[in-house]
């Protein structure tokens, strides 16, 4: 089995080295201090229009675009020596671009790193938002692929620039009128556009949707970084975030059927893990810190 | 409307509608020599319907697009009553309220309808759109409007969940219609509306479009090379040759007795076609 | 079960380990050295140098080292890499008419001044596999790319420089339309695509840029599809011209240019029709192609592109691919494609689960549904009486 997975992921590795060797010839975090300077003057303009996607300047970074060069140049630009660093994919620490990115920063950055949602300043995720509530002195950096909730609708970034600069979103309740028509349900299940502050549609990343809620109000920052399309946008604490929707077909937070196999949770964001060749499933906590935390307080070894 | 929920004087309502709509003023565009349009002022009534009518590459096109908002004249204004009182000049308003207008309180209806529509969403979807635009979130109501918009335009109820690829030229030409008329508009630009239609479709077209027209009491600026169309249509006439118009008038009085020998030879060609 | 399915430090490592003896191969063969591959596949490192936006021989073919041959993995490394260089000031623009020519070719003119010259060329060979480069030892002569003039060929003499533009030679009579220069080029703002995100429209600089670096293979499927109709300008390859040029900085300290060395390019430029517009007399245009080293294919492609996007600039209707600037340039860079494609290998189980809990549910009305329908019509049928 392990040699297995070994094959698995060499056909994936990236080039990032994992030799726990700090990188020399770099400065702290790898970007150099105008790089940071510049992404930090963005992060302050985004934060001053939640939702507005701003563009910046981003660079090149030693992992591929689409693997969360967004979210490193975003860690990378507000990283203090003193932070405690927690990096989740799926919402846990130990998949591999976690790992690999995680690992980039203890490098690069020196910081102090941990698993645990509670004790981390910064939170750099790709596709979830921990279930353990986040608080005011914490931020989230998201890992973005497509910043542009209207792409779908309209390729042309001429477009979609001018339909945010003149708030004409019909057209994004047009998808989910289709989604009715369709399935009898909105069909959206990440991903899934919301209505910042009363003026800026934002894509929230392909967050599942069960996290959308998290995202109202909530006390901790929430910056969101595009690499590849090279935008930068946030969410101030406490800003109202509507998921949209119809009067009469509300928006959901999806529901699951099951419970965590590991710490019994019922009201958790599930894997699904088939277990054997007769496609066994078993269900499981996507937060792995969250499910040993749990688990340890119901007194389970996980 | 209710009359007793609306009490505006009679006066002031006579007095508004004799004002016009849309008031243009030495519109010029021009891409060459007598290419595009020049010097195009008059005047427009509420409920009024006006003819464009000319050979290919007399302008237009051109001058149509200027009207509603989607090229910027060389000089010239355009400008609309957006209420009882106030005249906005389109150019100077800026892209927003232009925009916002073409949602509202204009419908553009494109010869092709595939301009027009979009073609992979439900013709429910087409004709919920401008009002989803304007706040409308009630699916349920939005799906009522649409089938009754639908039945406004003749096609059958049990189609509003089928996309516009599925329907007829002319089927998807009445969705384009009904999906410009739902926000209530007071002025529709057309281009050509029947133009790439089978002979018997026109006909049920034309005779739709006017009683819309009448009923909603519309004004239309209307393109058109078909001077039977515009004969059916058309209250007043626009004649335009080169870039200029040549002849202004009465529909009955230009087709009847047309004045500049252009207006002749092409009402003559009609007569012998 | 938890670790068979989330992968760990030591996997990767283990990855890492496997890539470096893959990467090997062989260990009775000698390994291939940075200096040999910077030498015999002079072509490859031109490649990477260009879409890695990076001048540097060596760096170039230690990349092409590290990533076992694989042309975008080491346009990837050296591109990271060049993100982290500082960056002093742009160079003093490269005249290209002093360019110490190695080759250059004109398809409109038989001859013209300082001539028509092959020089290294696949041209006009037969693509036949030369089997005596399979025999281990040298092939008898020796082949030489590099332009310097100490090391050409005493028969091949180098051209007098400076060598004329053919298109200015045009320009000159008023066929072609001129471009527009900068009044004063060393104080002109000029656009850097690695510090500014692109908006659009974008400029031609910016554009200029973007193809420089654009991805070959894209480019030049672009470049055919305007030959094949969409978005034909009907191109004659003015003239390719392949050399070095001195590269001149104007330091800050010293307010006077100084030669900073120079570097192998290919230029070319594409004399294309124009039928002219109510204020231009019909003229000749053009498109323009500039790379590092010698990277004939890449420059052509890159100058039809450029007249494609121009389509704009002379009131050309815009219908096809290659002439919609957020299409191309959206889409050429070959770092942010390969890696957004690669990141579908990243596990997607949490977007994957909610899509899964969504057909089932899906799947659990439909067939609610269709049992009720199949009861229904099973209701209406009367009741069969056997005689």
């Amino acid at each position: 089995m392990t040699n297995m997975t070994t094959e698995t992921r060499f056909a994936q590795s990236g080039r990032e080295s994992m030799e726990n060797t700090a990188a020399e010839g770099y400065n702290f975090a790898y970007l150099d201090e105008q790089t940071k300077r510049m992404i930090r003057r963005g992060l302050l303009k985004a934060v001053a229009i939640p939702g507005f996607q701003v563009p910046f300047g981003g660079r090149e970074m030693p992992l591929p675009y689409g693997w969360g060069t967004g979210g490193m140049q975003v860690t990378a630009a507000i990283l203090a020596p003193e932070d405690i660093l927690k990096v989740i994919d799926q919402g846990a620490d130990d998949t591999t671009n976690a790992v690999s990115i995680r690992a980039f920063f203890e490098r690069t950055a020196r910081v102090a790193t941990t698993t645990r949602s509670g004790e981390a300043t910064i939170i750099q995720t790709r596709h979830r938002i921990p279930e353990t509530p986040l608080k005011r002195d914490q931020m989230m950096v998201f890992q973005v692929p497509i910043p542009e909730p209207l792409r779908f609708i309209e390729p042309s970034e001429t477009e979609t620039a001018t339909l945010h600069a003149l708030g004409d979103y019909g057209v994004m309740h047009v998808k989910l009128y289709e989604d009715i028509v369709a399935h009898g349900h909105i069909a959206t299940c990440y991903a899934y556009p919301v209505e910042v502050n009363d003026r800026y549609m934002m894509d929230p990343s392909p967050i599942p949707r069960f996290d959308n809620p998290k995202l109202h109000m909530s006390p901790a920052l929430m910056l969101f970084g595009a690499g590849r399309e090279k935008r930068l946008y946030a969410l101030p604490p406490y800003t109202r975030v509507v998921s949209i929707d119809f009067e009469d077909y509300p928006f959901e937070a999806q529901r699951q059927d099951g419970v965590c196999a590991i710490c019994g949770s019922a009201n958790t964001y599930l894997d699904e893990l088939i277990v054997d060749d007769r496609g066994t499933r078993h269900y499981v906590c996507s937060d792995t810190d969250y499910c040993q935390e749990h688990a340890g307080q119901q007194g389970i070894r996980a | 409307m209710n009359p007793a929920l609306n009490p505006t004087p009679l006066a002031d309502e006579t007095a508004a509608s004799t004002l016009p709509l849309l008031r243009v003023n030495q519109l010029t565009r021009l891409f060459g020599h007598e290419k595009g349009c020049q010097d195009i002022s008059f005047d427009l009534y509420p409920g009024e319907v006006l003819g464009l009518v000319g050979e290919s590459g007399s302008g237009k096109s051109t001058l149509l697009s200027l009207l509603s908002g989607r090229t910027p004249p060389d000089r010239g204004s355009v400008q609309y009553r957006a209420d009882h009182a106030n005249w906005l000049d389109i150019y100077e308003a800026g892209e927003a309220r232009r925009r916002q207008l073409l949602r509202t309180e204009w419908g553009f209806v494109e010869q092709n309808p595939r301009d027009g529509l979009r073609m992979s969403v439900s013709a429910g979807a087409n004709i919920g759109e401008r009002l989803m635009a304007q706040g409308a979130r009630h699916y349920g109501q939005l799906r009522e409007t649409a089938i009754h918009w639908l039945q406004q335009v003749e096609i059958d109820a049990s189609r509003v969940d089928d996309p516009p690829r599925a329907f007829s030229g002319g089927m998807q030409q009445r969705l384009q219609i009904a999906r410009n008329l739902v926000s209530k508009p007071r002025l529709v630009f057309m281009d050509e509306p029947t133009g790439g239609l089978d002979v018997s479709v026109q006909a049920r077209i034309l005779d739709l479009l006017r009683s819309l027209v009448r009923e909603l009491d519309l004004a239309v600026i209307l393109v058109t090379h078909d001077l039977a169309v515009a004969r059916l249509l058309a209250d007043r006439l626009l004649v335009m040759r080169r870039s200029r118009v040549v002849e202004s008038g009465l529909t009955d009085q230009i087709l009847d007795d047309p004045q500049h020998p252009y207006t002749q030879l092409l009402v003559s060609s009609v007569l012998q076609a | 079960m938890y670790v068979a399915v989330k992968g760990g430090e030591k996997a990767i490592r283990n990855a890492h380990r496997l890539l470096a003896r893959t990467r090997r191969g062989d260990t009775s063969l000698p390994e291939v050295s940075v200096a040999q591959i910077q030498a015999q596949m002079s072509l490859a490192v031109a490649r990477v140098m260009d879409e890695g936006a990076l001048y540097d021989t060596e760096l170039a073919a230690l990349a092409l080292k590290q990533a076992a041959g694989d042309q975008v993995e080491a346009i990837f490394l050296l591109r990271a890499y060049r993100a982290t260089l500082p960056r002093f000031c742009a160079s003093v623009p490269l005249e290209t008419e002093t360019m110490r020519v190695g080759r250059r070719v004109s398809a409109i003119y038989k001859d013209l001044p300082g001539g028509q010259r092959l020089g290294a060329t696949f041209d006009y060979s037969h693509r036949l596999l030369d089997f005596s480069l399979l025999a281990a030892g040298e092939t008898p002569e020796k082949d030489d790319f590099s332009v310097h003039s100490a090391e050409n060929p005493a028969e091949e003499p180098v051209m007098p420089m400076p060598c004329p533009h053919v298109l200015n030679l045009l320009t000159e009579e008023g066929l072609v339309k001129t471009e527009e220069t900068l009044a004063n080029p060393a104080e002109a703002e000029i656009p850097d695509i690695t510090r500014e995100p692109l908006a659009f429209p974008s400029s031609r600089a910016t554009r200029l840029q973007i193809l420089a670096r654009g991805d070959e293979g894209f480019l030049l499927a672009m470049a055919y599809s305007t030959q094949r109709g969409y978005g034909r300008n009907h191109p004659f390859a003015g003239e390719i011209r392949v050399g070095a040029v001195d590269v001149w900085l104007e330091a800050e300290e010293t307010g006077f240019p100084v030669p900073a060395g120079e570097i192998d390019l290919t230029e070319c430029e594409m004399v294309n029709q124009f039928v002219g517009s109510p204020d231009i007399a019909p003229q000749f245009t053009r498109g323009y192609g500039l790379v590092f080293g010698s990277a004939e294919r890449k420059a052509m492609a890159m100058a039809l592109v450029d007249r494609a996007l121009r389509a704009d600039e002379y009131n050309e209707e815009i219908a096809s691919p290659a002439q919609q600037e957020e299409f191309v340039l959206a889409h050429c860079d070959n770092v942010e494609a390969a890696g957004f494609t690669s990141h579908l290998k990243l596990p997607h189980y949490v977007d994957f689960q909610s899509e899964l809990g969504l057909i089932r549910k899906l799947r659990a009305e439909y067939a609610r549904k269709h049992s009720a329908r199949a009861n229904a019509t099973m209701d209406n049928q009367p009741l069969q009486v056997t005689p």
